[in-house]
């Protein structure tokens, strides 16, 4: 049995972003999709603490992370505030719907 | 007599201002303004009469107060412009206020209630500054200037009445008349500019007493700058234009006549005297003599009042003319000349105001009459009118005695004078030429008396021919007959003592060619004098005798006269056939060439400005067609290429986030296959 090293955690954070990944590429619900940005951001924050521990030993990756939940916050509730929007316009958060942009 | 100049200026500007007040604001004032002209006017005389009595006072004959500005330079191109002011411009500021002024008071009567009555001021005041300006300038330049001013006056005074044909033609045939003897002018002043540079008087007197212009040249230059004279002051052969000017009102008339157009034509003469060779001036005294003779002699058949003044005023000039001509072979002529200038003024304006008060009188008698038909002008419908109008028939008298030459009165000085001189001249030159001159304006003497007197009898004398007329007519106002009566007073003192002679004197000619004018003694001037007095009171004597027999004690019957000379009296009555010959040569040659030239623009010019056209629109045609097909094509491919490609991308643009994330991670694989496929 092997000690928990470094590759593990990246294949579990490449894991959680490929999960992230499919959902924001899949998923019809605004509010799912916004999940699915999460679990990226997550995935990333994992890798930052790996580093963090495994290859320079101190702290900075770990600070990094605390300022990225803090800017994935600030960018989740942007988003929501838009999902509500959209939602008060169309009455419907359905990502194929909302496709005024469209050429 | 430091501040002459200035004063000068005064009353040469003063009549500038009236107008420009009278043509804009004219009609809002009280009386439609004729007291603004009026009242310029007469402080010009004021000061005018200031000035000449300072002239008097200092009696230098040498007299000359210059004051010159640069005006244009160009290069080596110079032109001056300036004030000259000597006794003959001092008389002449007089006479020509003087006049001007009685003519404006008159004209507030005799105008009253014309539909263009403060226009008439308004022109009256453009007259007098032009008339002003011109005895003022001190260059030829400056003369030609005012020379078409005066005649740009005459002619609005002329055509006041321009709703008439007749008057209206009158105005054009002044202004085109004039015309024609002003390029004669022109070509002097070229000759004159050629030559020397300088158009300035005393430069160009100058200039040719150092020799620079002499000749065949300077007899050409002077005959060109006399032929300005011949049209202004209507001498032969272009006297036509005078009497039709009488289409005009008779104050109009009177001022013409008296103090300025005419006058200009005398003063021109006088003013360049030096100019003129002796071929020049005998050119120049034979002239006036036939003109004065033709003159006169068509004045004996007229019977229009005003016509036969119209004569005996372009015969008056023909004197003053003929005695400037014979100013250079005699000592008197120059100063004679322009002497009986001043006192033909007086009597001229006085004959012309005073027939205006008997057509005054004869229009509103027919007026009150409802008679539209019957000429008030023409002097078979009057008779006996001493009666009714005493002070204008004493006035007319005295003006008719003056002009006739009965000694003691300004016409018998001046005219004896002009006699005078050219009998001198006739004595003393080797061409017989100047005994012709002499002896025609004796004749002429003798006719002039033989007309007038005609007039005043067939005016003012014997039984009235309309009496119904005649119980109507009336003395005209205050205002009418005061100018009558200054002038009367001015035609008899006039000529008294020999201040003027004095006063203006023959020019010198300065430099190498002075002494070669020609020498006489004062004894073959004196001798001359008493001879030519002789001469001239015996001639006056005849016609007036003449004309008292004809037409006062009717021994001699004129229509008898009429019918035994029927020849002499058609051909007179026709004014020598002038007109006709003008009509038939220089009027129809004039439309021959006209109607040439309007074939030549119809044809030739428009057909080359029609192709022109063509050709334009053929060409914008082109021009179009490349515009719509070629240029137009280009762009729309552009345009159409454009199209496509962004019609075709815009199927990318699906508006959906996540295809868009898609294809960004597709590209994301892509990129890191081809890294691994390349590294």
């Amino acid at each position: 049995m092997t000690p928990v090293g470094l590759p593990h955690f990246l294949i579990l954070s490449a894991a959680l972003f490929c999960l992230g990944l499919l959902a924001v590429i899949t998923k019809k619900n605004a509010v799912t999709v916004l999940m699915g940005v999460e679990l990226i951001i997550n995935a990333a924050n994992i890798n930052f603490i790996a580093f963090s521990r495994y290859v320079d030993n101190d702290l900075d990756g770990q600070m990094f992370g605390v300022f990225v939940i803090i800017a994935a916050a600030a960018g989740a509730a942007v988003a929501l505030a838009i999902v509500l929007n959209i939602y008060q316009r169309m009455k419907s958060v359905n990502l194929d719907e909302a496709d005024s942009l469209a050429g | 007599m430091d501040n002459i100049i200035d004063q000068a200026l005064i009353i040469w500007l003063l009549p500038l201002a009236a107008f420009t007040i009278q043509i804009f604001f004219g009609k809002r004032l009280p009386r439609s303004g004729d007291w603004v002209p009026t009242v310029a006017i007469f402080a010009s005389l004021i000061l005018a009469i200031n000035v000449f009595g300072q002239v008097l006072s200092a009696h230098d004959p040498e007299l000359k107060i210059t004051r010159s500005y640069e005006w244009i330079q160009i290069d080596a191109f110079k032109l001056g412009f300036g004030i000259l002011f000597d006794n003959l411009t001092a008389v002449m500021l007089v006479v020509v206020t003087l006049v001007s002024s009685l003519v404006h008071l008159f004209s507030i009567d005799y105008m009253h209630g014309d539909v263009r009555y403060s226009r008439y001021f308004a022109f009256l005041s453009l007259f007098s500054f032009s008339m002003l300006g011109l005895v003022l300038v001190d260059g030829f330049f400056g003369i030609y200037i005012f020379w078409e001013l005066v005649g740009l006056g005459s002619y609005l005074l002329i055509g006041h009445w321009y709703e008439k044909k007749s008057a209206s033609d009158a105005a054009i045939k002044a202004f085109i008349t004039t015309r024609i003897g002003d390029i004669g002018m022109f070509i002097g002043i070229l000759i004159i500019f050629a030559s020397l540079g300088t158009l300035n008087f005393a430069e160009v007197f100058q200039g040719i007493g150092e020799g620079k212009l002499a000749g065949g040249l300077l007899t050409a230059a002077g005959i060109g700058i006399f032929f300005g004279a011949i049209g202004k002051s209507a001498q032969f052969p272009l006297h036509v234009w005078l009497p039709d000017a009488m289409e005009g009102p008779t104050p109009v008339s009177a001022l013409i006549h008296a103090a300025t157009m005419v006058a200009a034509g005398v003063y021109l003469v006088g003013r360049t005297f030096l100019i003129y060779t002796s071929d020049a001036l005998l050119f120049i005294g034979l002239i006036g003599t036939i003109t004065a003779f033709i003159a006169a002699t068509i004045a004996i058949t007229q019977m229009d009042i005003k016509k036969v003044l119209a004569y005996s005023t372009i015969s008056q000039l023909g004197y003053m003319i003929a005695s400037l001509g014979v100013g250079g072979a005699s000592s008197g002529g120059y100063s004679a000349g322009l002497f009986h200038l001043m006192t033909h003024a007086f009597f001229k304006a006085l004959l012309f105001l005073a027939s205006g008060s008997v057509i005054h009188a004869m229009h509103h008698s027919l007026h009150h009459l409802h008679d539209h038909d019957t000429d008030p002008q023409d002097m078979r419908n009057m008779g006996g009118l001493k009666q009714k109008m005493p002070i204008t028939f004493f006035a007319m008298f005295v003006a008719t005695l003056a002009i006739s030459g009965v000694p003691g009165l300004s016409g018998f000085f001046s005219k004896d004078a002009i006699l005078a001189s050219a009998l001198e001249a006739a004595l003393t030159s080797h061409n017989p030429m100047h005994m012709v001159i002499f002896v025609t304006l004796l004749l002429c003497a003798g006719i002039t008396a033989f007309y007038m007197f005609r007039l005043i009898f067939l005016t003012f004398f014997g039984t009235p021919r309309l009496s119904k007329v005649h119980t109507h007519a009336h003395e005209s106002p205050l205002k009418m007959t005061v100018p009558l009566i200054v002038l009367a007073v001015l035609s008899i003192v006039g000529g008294y003592g020999d201040w003027f002679e004095e006063l203006v004197r023959k020019p010198e000619m300065a430099g190498a060619l002075a002494a070669t004018g020609a020498e006489h003694t004062s004894e073959a001037a004196h001798s001359a004098h008493s001879l030519a007095m002789f001469f001239s009171i015996l001639a006056a004597g005849i016609g007036i005798l003449l004309s008292m027999m004809i037409y006062y004690w009717k021994k001699i019957s004129a229509d008898d006269l009429a019918m035994r000379f029927k020849g002499v009296h058609k051909f007179l009555w026709n004014k020598w056939y002038f007109d006709e010959m003008y009509n038939a040569t220089a009027i129809a040659g004039t439309l021959v060439v006209s109607r040439i030239s309007a074939v030549f623009d119809l044809k030739i010019i428009d057909g080359a400005v029609n192709g022109v056209a063509k050709a334009t629109v053929a060409g914008s045609w082109l021009s179009g067609l490349t515009d719509n097909r070629v240029v137009d094509g280009l762009v729309n491919l552009v345009a159409r290429v454009i199209g496509w490609f962004g019609g075709t991308l815009r199927e990318i643009q699906t508006g959906k986030v996540q295809s868009y994330i898609l294809a960004a991670l597709g590209a994301l694989v892509l990129f890191y296959v081809l890294q691994m496929v390349f590294a």
